[in-house]
């Protein structure tokens, strides 16, 4: 078992009167997915660290309908919203971070019209957030001399416009940062996106993973940067494919901040 | 007799325009078929976009090489458009050269149009040469009509500043002559830094007589093709010169991540939700409660009034199809064949009321499947790159969504894999079959 880290839940808190400054969001695949759940874990050690007032809403968290939505299914959706609007309401909730940019994008876009209106960030951007407001310091030479190239999540990046926190955040490291040739506004999708994350792909002469990870293999680095589960997977799997795991990490922005 | 050439092309100028004007008509008519959508907020922001976008151009240079030549056309099309009003001037009042009056300014005016006229000539030639002999997946892709139109819009341009440029040349060898009609009392009218060196010299050696039939043939030639020019868009994807405006102004301003909430669905789910409410309830008396006839869209009727104006506004530029991930990987996805198909399919429906007296008969046939497949529907990522690369804001994301929309809402045809996907997420509120109550499990991992 790895090192302790401090969950605290939000129907705890409610019950002892607090109101945490912040929702974590974990999400399906933070809860459930073996790889996204180190990431979880990694961004739960990032706001341990920084004293960060918060909670998750555990058990009574459930999928924010994303997946069915993109997949076609709006009734699945909405349902999916309406359950969770009335839990994050009746805890008055109104900052969420989360680490999936799906869930991010379809909480802050998607949620306030069925009645769920909160202030709501991807976890690089409240990452950058606390090591502008000088809540987290990140120190050391981990990373000194590596080469990062990160992959930016089409729905953080395209469809949310925001392309500089992640990499804000990444400046701290004193890494390399080298920018793959397809990047922020046309960066090419690791293949997850609407739902193909659950499905096999159509009939092609290449799986979309696999160009996209010859886009990152063709910066030389020595670690991929993500910032959503999903791509997170697929890159990982496009680099077995090129069978350079040994020599390629790809790691969520949460976990190399961790481990700095 | 004196006036019948004024009154032949009075009649030719109301003719074209006319005929024009019938076309615009269909165009409105088939593009309200779509569903009613509001796009009459925040109008400063859709003023400042139109403006940036379609009228400045932003978007085009985001590939270089292409926008720039772009621009130049664009540039040359609408100045050499205000030497355009001259002619339908002097056209309909027999006079020659009528502004000619405004002096130096008018030398300079015709100066810079020969010039652009040129510019215009020399870009596309190179447009040519990059849809026909350089090998641009972009447009090798383009087959059949969409490919030959292409290039029928190029041959135009061509024709319409040879035409002009000789037109003046012929025009600056009458006045040098001091041909009646055409010769000025205070000198040459106009400055032809082009085709005093382009055509000029072919035409020296010409008769008085054979110039002034060159120099009509040409002027005529030139308005005719104008207004076959015009009258030619409608059938064209060359619309987008006129439906670039629109279409941008009335795109969809929310965040691109933003998929909309279908209301339908909405009511249905308060209702669910509603301990309260009957479920034999007799529906309510206003006809404004019914829900629609279908969830998402099958056919061009199910789509809103913008997705259908994207349709006609697309230029079937491929930028697109060049960035979308499923099309990079062999995919049969190809977000420009779906904005093809859509007005394509538009085009049939809107033929068909017209052969039907205003009335669509149904005809068999329907957007999804007789031209879009299920097999492009699903290779979709929802990645919004197409929408980012589109110059004039297009999005075929939001067509193959309301598509999916249906064939899972009305059909139940999700592919096998995502219908357990969304099985476990009305179960266990996860895609995958795990338990609600282990959602905290990872803390202790």
């Amino acid at each position: 078992m790895s090192e302790q880290i401090k969950v605290p839940v939000m129907a705890d808190c409610f019950a002892q009167g607090k109101q945490p400054e912040i929702l974590f969001w974990v999400g399906s695949a933070g809860s459930f997915d073996d790889r996204a759940k180190k990431i979880s874990r990694a961004f739960v050690k990032i706001l341990n660290k920084a004293n960060v007032d918060f909670a998750v809403l555990g058990t009574e968290e459930s999928c924010t309908g994303d997946i069915a939505k993109r997949a076609g299914n709006e009734f699945l959706f909405q349902m999916q919203a309406v359950t969770n609007i009335e839990i994050l309401n009746a805890y008055e909730v109104k900052r969420i971070v989360t680490c999936d940019p799906h869930s991010f994008n379809c909480l802050k876009n998607e949620y306030p019209n069925l009645g769920g209106t909160y202030e709501v960030l991807h976890h690089t951007q409240f990452i950058d957030e606390l090591i502008k407001s000088g809540r987290l310091k990140v120190e050391g030479d981990t990373y000194k001399g590596k080469r990062i190239t990160f992959h930016d999540p089409c729905y953080l990046g395209r469809s949310n416009n925001e392309y500089n926190a992640p990499r804000n955040v990444l400046a701290n490291t004193n890494a390399d940062l080298v920018e793959m040739k397809r990047n922020k506004q046309t960066a090419l999708c690791c293949g997850a996106g609407g739902a193909q994350m659950f499905k096999e792909p159509e009939k092609g002469d290449k799986d979309i993973n696999i160009l996209r990870t010859e886009d990152a293999l063709a910066t030389k680095p020595n670690i991929i940067a993500t910032g959503c589960p999903y791509c997170n997977t697929m890159l990982t799997d496009g680099v077995k494919n090129k069978e350079k795991e040994a020599e390629i990490a790809v790691l969520d922005i949460a976990e190399l901040i961790a481990n700095s | 007799m004196k006036y019948i050439p004024n009154i032949i092309f009075t009649l030719l100028l109301i003719g074209g325009v006319s005929f024009f004007a019938s076309n615009v008509k269909k165009l409105i008519r088939n593009i309200k078929l779509g569903i009613d959508v509001d796009r009459s907020d925040q109008k400063k922001l859709r003023l400042s976009n139109m403006i940036r976008i379609a009228l400045g151009q932003s978007k085009m240079v985001t590939r270089p090489i292409a926008g720039i030549l772009h621009i130049i056309v664009y540039v040359g099309f609408i100045l050499i458009n205000i030497e355009l009003l001259e002619i339908i001037v002097d056209g309909i009042l027999g006079t020659h050269r009528v502004f000619f009056p405004l002096g130096g300014l008018y030398n300079y005016l015709i100066g810079v149009f020969e010039t652009l006229a040129f510019l215009v000539l020399a870009t596309v030639i190179i447009f040519w040469i990059r849809r026909n002999a350089l090998n641009i997946k972009r447009f090798v892709t383009l087959q059949g009509w969409s490919k030959q139109d292409g290039n029928n819009i190029l041959y135009f341009e061509v024709v319409l500043m040879l035409l002009f440029l000789t037109m003046n040349a012929a025009d600056y060898q009458l006045q040098i002559l001091g041909a009646h009609h055409y010769a000025k009392p205070g000198g040459i009218a106009g400055a032809f830094p082009i085709s005093s060196w382009l055509i000029h010299p072919l035409l020296e050696g010409l008769s008085e007589g054979t110039l002034i039939i060159v120099e009509r043939t040409a002027w005529w030639l030139h308005i005719f093709g104008i207004l076959t020019f015009l009258n030619y868009l409608y059938f064209s994807k060359h619309l987008h010169i006129l439906l670039a405006f629109p279409n941008v102004y009335y795109a969809d301003l929310k965040p691109k991540g933003h998929l909309n909430n279908l209301e339908a669905v909405t009511k249905e789910v308060q209702l669910m939700m509603d301990p309260e409410a009957d479920p034999y309830a007799a529906p309510a008396e206003n006809a404004d409660d019914i829900s629609p006839a279908k969830f998402g869209a099958s056919d061009v009727q199910d789509l809103n009034w913008v997705q259908l104006m994207n349709a006609y506004s697309c230029t079937e530029c491929g930028r697109c199809t060049s960035s979308c991930p499923a099309n990079l990987t062999g995919k049969k996805l190809s977000p420009r064949k779906i904005m093809m198909d859509t007005r394509d399919r538009l085009e049939e429906v809107g033929k068909n009321i017209d052969a039907n007296k205003g009335e669509f008969k149904d005809d068999g046939k329907q957007l999804l499947g007789d031209y879009i497949s299920k097999e492009e529907l699903w290779a979709c990522t929802t990645c919004n790159a197409c929408v980012e690369e589109c110059p004039i804001s297009i999005s075929p994301l939001s067509i193959i969504m309301d598509m999916r929309r249906y064939l899972v809402m009305e059909e139940s045809a999700a592919p096998t894999e995502l219908n357990g996907m969304m099985s476990n997420i009305e179960n266990n509120g996860a895609p995958w079959p795990y338990n609600q109550m282990d959602r905290l499990n990872w803390v202790d991992e």
